[in-house]
């Protein structure tokens, strides 16, 4: 294991971060924003309380991960397309490390990053509503586990797309719809209840349900579920990258 | 002493089933400038890459200084550095991050003063905080130099280190290349060019659809390959070669009025004095002479040419 490889990738990913900080945190604090002006002010007004929280506080988890889940696809799917696109990626395939350091490195710096900015968004949602987090060790290791596993989604479609076109094709066709009817602006419970099996199926659900358990004690699915569903969706996403090293697969010719 | 590269039958057959090398067997000696001469599509980068590790062999074995480079890629690779033949360089980064970076990937300490001092003699220290889509195209290739020499390596491989650079820019190049090896690198530069061969490298390869038609010290090569030729002007044309000189390699051109003599330049002894008396003994009056020595080139053009023809055969 070439530490040194990983760190040297890791630091050259923050460093791009830190350059563009600005950039990479002002779109998701201003659009989550809006969410909290349109949704929060808007229809919180008619809503007033979910099961015992007021509604504005209600969609802060489920706004957390939305914006954490496509920030660990975006920047880990870029991380790796981009030098693959250039043609810098010759250096990591001459280099004397193994597919598992430029892993280590990409996917942990683009966690790192999503983290970051959802801990942001956790701030400015601070400065709308009144929010208390009940268990934080719980809220950490969900919001960690969610980004790692994203990051690592989205490494897999950063080595599978061939253009940009597919690099946005994922999260726009899979992953936005399923966040977005994933419960983060409504509880489960308040679907009909033919919705309610069908929205089973999403894995969102039970994200968005045990992160928002950590928050307010109150989850949609039980919260051991949840964390089943999290490490399945890790485990999946390490055994398809761990193909990948295998194979070489789209990586060399 | 073992040799610093060592290809044994190495092949590539691409994904599409096209076969870019076809066994080649060479072995590079540590501290030499080898040239690798062939035209486009011979086989130059992919078995720079097959080396490498950019892409892997589908026979053969390769050993970087006594390393496989598959079963031991770690050891072999960390021997390497490579300068690809595309500019390929993330835009928005800076001289400095570049090379820091490509250090660490290779798993070096970090060292600031050797790194410098890379730069400085790759006339780059001036540039170190630029961003690297300011640099001219010249000096975008001296980064990818300092890029491949910042962990320094044993071996470097320098593909096509002057495609698209100007005259003055190639001289510079030789230069670096020449002072690189007195620090004691291998060298293997590819090249179209061949007095770019000629005027760096210790010996020549040419390769040629994914074959290595032949590996030899420059000099020699030019010596065994390099017949001269003795152009004789004749002041009276004549209809066939004298009985008297018929031993000699003559030929009539211009309808007798010019006399070839062909010969080796490493004979003993070349036969011109004894030639030019036996025409004279047979009244052949010599009105010119000059002497030409074949290039590299039509060597070259040459040998892929025969080797077409044993191919079709
Ligand atoms: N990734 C690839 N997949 C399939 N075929 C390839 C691939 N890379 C190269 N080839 C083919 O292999 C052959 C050798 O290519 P290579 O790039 O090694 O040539 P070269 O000697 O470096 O040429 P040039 O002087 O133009 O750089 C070519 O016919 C090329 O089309
Ligand atoms: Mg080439």
């Amino acid at each position: 294991m070439n530490w040194t490889a990983v760190w040297s990738i890791y630091r050259f990913e923050m460093a791009r971060f830190v350059r563009t900080l600005l950039q990479s945190l002002i779109s998701p604090v201003i659009s989550t924003s809006l969410y909290f002006v349109v949704f929060g002010a808007a229809i919180g007004s008619r809503i007033d309380e979910v099961e015992g929280v007021s509604y504005g506080a209600f969609i802060v988890p489920g706004l957390i991960m939305l914006t954490v889940m496509t920030q660990a696809i975006s920047n880990a799917s870029f991380g790796i397309y981009f030098p693959k696109f250039i043609g810098t990626i010759y250096e990591l395939l001459s280099a004397p490390i193994s597919f598992l350091e430029v892993i280590l490195g990409y996917v942990g710096a683009a966690a790192t990053k999503s983290l970051f900015i959802g801990l942001m968004i956790l701030l400015t949602a601070s400065f709308f509503v009144e929010l208390e987090v009940q268990n934080w060790p719980a809220m950490l290791a969900f919001l960690v586990l969610t980004c790692t596993s994203f990051a690592l989604f989205g490494f897999i479609i950063g080595i599978w797309a061939s253009n940009f076109e597919q690099l946005q094709l994922v999260p726009l066709l899979v992953v936005t719809p399923l966040v977005f009817l994933g419960g983060s602006f409504y509880s489960i419970s308040m679907l009909p209840e033919a919705w309610q099996t069908v929205a089973l199926f999403n894995p969102v659900v039970y994200l968005v349900s045990g992160f928002r358990w950590s928050f307010f004690g109150m989850a949609d699915v039980p919260v051991a579920v949840s964390l089943l569903a999290i490490a399945g969706f890790t485990l999946l996403c390490t055994l398809a990258v761990w193909w990948i090293f295998r194979t070489g697969w789209r990586i060399r010719s | 002493m073992p040799a610093m590269v060592e290809i044994t039958n190495a092949e590539k057959t691409y994904k599409g089933g096209f076969q870019a090398l076809k066994g080649v067997n060479l072995e590079i000696r540590e501290g030499e400038i080898l040239a690798l001469l062939g035209p486009n599509g011979a086989g130059k980068t992919t078995l720079i890459s097959t080396i490498c590790g950019i892409t892997m062999p589908t026979g053969g074995t390769i050993r970087v200084g006594g390393h496989d480079v598959v079963t031991e890629f770690r050891k072999a690779r960390a021997l390497i550095g490579l300068v690809p033949q595309e500019l390929t360089l993330e835009p928005f980064e800076t001289v400095w991050s570049a090379v820091r970076f490509s250090r660490g990937l290779f798993g070096a300490a970090p060292d600031e003063a050797y790194l410098d001092d890379l730069l400085k003699r790759l006339s780059l220290f001036d540039k170190k905080h630029s961003q690297l889509q300011e640099l001219s195209g010249g000096m975008k290739r001296r980064v990818l130099i300092a890029k491949a020499l910042s962990h320094d390596p044993k071996v470097l491989f320098l593909d096509e280190p002057t495609a698209g650079v100007d005259v003055e820019l190639r001289r510079d190049m030789w230069e670096i290349v020449s002072a690189l090896k007195e620090t004691g690198v291998t060298i293997i530069l590819t090249t179209h060019y061949i007095e770019e061969a000629e005027a760096m490298a210790d010996r020549i390869g040419v390769i040629s659809d994914g074959q290595l038609l032949l590996v030899e010290e420059t000099a020699s090569l030019m010596a065994r390959l390099g017949k001269k030729e003795m152009r004789i002007s004749l002041a009276e044309p004549l209809t066939e070669v004298p009985a008297s000189v018929s031993d000699y390699e003559l030929t009539l051109e211009e309808d007798g009025a010019l006399l070839i003599y062909t010969y080796d330049t490493r004979a003993e002894r070349t036969g011109i004095a004894r030639l030019v008396a036996a025409l004279a003994e047979a009244g052949v009056v010599i009105s010119d002479v000059e002497t030409r020595q074949s290039s590299l080139e039509d060597i070259f053009v040459g040998l892929v040419r025969k080797n077409d023809k044993e191919d079709a055969a």
